[in-house]
């Protein structure tokens, strides 16, 4: 036999032996977690652009309520206030809404055609604000009252801050449940990582043994659970991502809108989905070197 | 190069396993270690390769006093020192070829600049043909010449050596005794723990005995007074084994001839 030939053919096998299915549960467990993780941040980062969105909304637009009064004719006094407002400065649109409006304004409370033909109803004008204007609520309630008309004005704030505060919430709900997730993942994986070390004691023995370092065999582990938490992470994120796609695409999303984003293609949404399964192969790879070098530790 | 000073030993509570342990292996010697069954010689080959620390005593390695040593400087120490294990410590899931590499392999070397090495190694230890056999399917006596050609590949100072001849029959054993001696012919200090005395009357090196934990140290024959009665005259070897050693010439053929012979 030629040294050639010999050498060419020896291609060196894993240190580790393959684990031969022994960490399946623990793939399953960790795809999992993995996946309650990405909703979790998903969650979060849909509850802040719901939140944003609402109360930019919200902060650009004031409504004028147009009280019913005795005698008057609210549908005029809702097309006068719509002109009105108009010329006060930093008002950029108005519409008067007529009563159709203000019934289907109701009608998810009392119903369709429920309402009787003469009950006095609010009247609503929307007042859309040029951009990076304070809004001028006082200059438009001085204008309505000038020109005697029945009307109040309204710049939202009660609903900014509460939607701002359920939000918030939300986000730390999802924030602390991703905390935990993680923390969950990583105990999981010390104590896998500690039972394969166990299960390989004549491997880490011999290695040990021949001169090894500790970080060299630590290494071994690492890379091990690295690729197991990457692989497995990748499923839960993948899984994540079809659920999230599955309920914006489904008949009534509002239920859940306030936990998933609408499914578009966002750039965010995608690094969270790509950076999760590296999360987790990077959490799994140190807690299992945690494990195994506090192990090694113990030897000598 | 490894000294004992009043060296006692116990297994957790147990009794002394070693008791007052004092010698001195010179560098490039040849020693064998016997006693029963029990005696303690796995203990003491333990505590010189660095696995185990005396419970009183002082054990040094290379200068290095074992007991303060730091765990970090405690792999580049194993790796001047082979160990033939009396339980082999094979790898069954890896090959022969990488068993053999393995200490080359956690020293950072990568396999395409040793396995030229390695492979003229296996040939030399007549396993030229096993190279990418799984260590499970050799017989007693390849895994034993597998055993000691991971133990000499990094090319160590010391080589401990614990019942190397335990699982064979005594032709193999005697090949690998001549293995051995050339190794040690070469530089290498080598213990050599056996209970086989008849293993041990074909050298004439000290020999190092172990009874009731103590150790008795007797010269090898050529140091001993002429006077000293018969009770340990040379007995003539019945291989000729430093005759053979010292041609050279038929060591590597005699080894390679007949390794069928070994399959239980
Ligand atoms: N890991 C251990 N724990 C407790 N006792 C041990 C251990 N290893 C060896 N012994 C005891 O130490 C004594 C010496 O054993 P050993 O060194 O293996 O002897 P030998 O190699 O000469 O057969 C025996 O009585 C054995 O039972
Ligand atoms: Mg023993």
């Amino acid at each position: 036999m030629t040294i050639a030939d010999q050498s060419g053919q020896q291609v060196s096998g894993p240190l580790l032996p393959p684990d031969g299915g022994r960490d399946r549960p623990l793939f399953l467990v960790a795809a999992i977690l993995v996946f309650l993780a990405c909703l979790s941040a998903l969650g979060a980062r849909g509850a802040w652009q719901a939140s944003q969105q609402w109360t930019s909304d919200l902060e650009s637009s004031l409504t004028i309520q147009i009280r019913p009064v005795e005698g008057r004719d609210a549908d005029a006094d809702a097309q006068e206030a719509a002109r009105i407002a108009l010329t006060v400065p930093g008002i950029d649109k108005t519409v008067a809404h007529d009563r159709t409006h203000a019934e289907a304004l109701l009608a998810p409370w009392l119903g369709q055609d429920n309402l009787p033909d003469d009950l006095p109803l609010p009247l609503i004008v929307d007042v859309e604000l040029a951009r990076n204007e304070a809004p001028p609520l006082d200059a438009l309630q001085s204008a309505m009252d000038a020109a005697g008309l029945p009307a109040s004005v309204d710049d939202h704030g009660r609903w900014i801050d509460a939607v701002r505060t359920s939000a918030r919430s939300a986000q730390t709900l999802a924030l602390s449940l991703l905390a935990l997730l993680t923390a969950a993942a990583a105990a999981v994986v010390a104590f896998a990582a500690r039972a394969s070390l166990v299960a390989r004691l004549d491997v880490t023995d011999a290695l040990h043994l021949c001169g090894a370092e500790d970080k060299f065999i630590a290494q071994l582990f690492q890379t091990r659970f690295f690729l197991l938490g990457l692989k497995a992470g990748a499923a839960g994120a993948l899984v994540a991502a079809l659920v999230s796609m599955l309920v914006s695409m489904g008949e009534s999303p509002a239920d859940m809108a306030f936990f998933l984003p609408n499914w578009r293609l966002d750039t965010i949404e995608i690094g969270l989905l790509i950076i999760a399964p590296i999360l987790a192969g990077l959490t799994a790879a140190l807690s299992a070197r945690l494990a195994v070098t506090a192990d090694l530790r113990d030897r000598w | 190069m490894v000294r004992f000073d009043n060296v006692g030993m116990r297994y957790g509570p147990g009794p002394e396993v070693l008791r007052d342990l004092s010698f001195d292996l010179p560098r490039g010697s040849f020693q064998f270690l016997t006693g029963p069954s029990g005696a303690g010689k796995t203990s003491l080959l333990r505590l010189i390769y660095l696995a185990a620390r005396p419970s009183r005593g002082l054990v040094s390695f290379f200068g290095r006093d074992s007991s303060t040593l730091p765990r970090a400087e405690l792999p580049l120490l194993r790796r001047r020192i082979g160990v033939v294990f009396q339980e082999f410590k094979l790898l069954n899931h890896l090959s022969v070829f990488d068993n053999v590499a393995l200490p080359l392999r956690v020293s950072g070397r990568q396999s395409s600049d040793y396995a030229e090495d390695v492979i003229e190694l296996l040939n030399w230890v007549g396993l030229g043909d096993k190279i990418t056999a799984s260590p499970a399917t050799l017989s007693g006596g390849e895994k034993q010449r597998v055993a000691i050609a991971r133990a000499v590949v990094n090319q160590p100072e010391v080589l401990i050596a614990d019942e190397p001849t335990g699982n064979v029959d005594h032709e193999m054993g005697m090949r690998l005794l001549r293995l051995f001696v050339e190794l040690n012919k070469l530089g290498t200090t080598i213990v050599l723990a056996t209970h086989d005395l008849q293993l041990v009357r074909m050298l004439d090196a000290p020999v190092m005995t172990l009874s009731n934990g103590h150790l008795h140290i007797r010269p090898p024959r050529s140091e001993r007074s002429v006077s000293g009665g018969d009770a340990d005259s040379p007995i003539p070897s019945p291989l000729a084994v430093r005759e053979a050693v010292e041609s050279g010439a038929a060591f590597e053929t005699d080894l390679h001839s007949d390794q069928s012979e070994d399959t239980p």
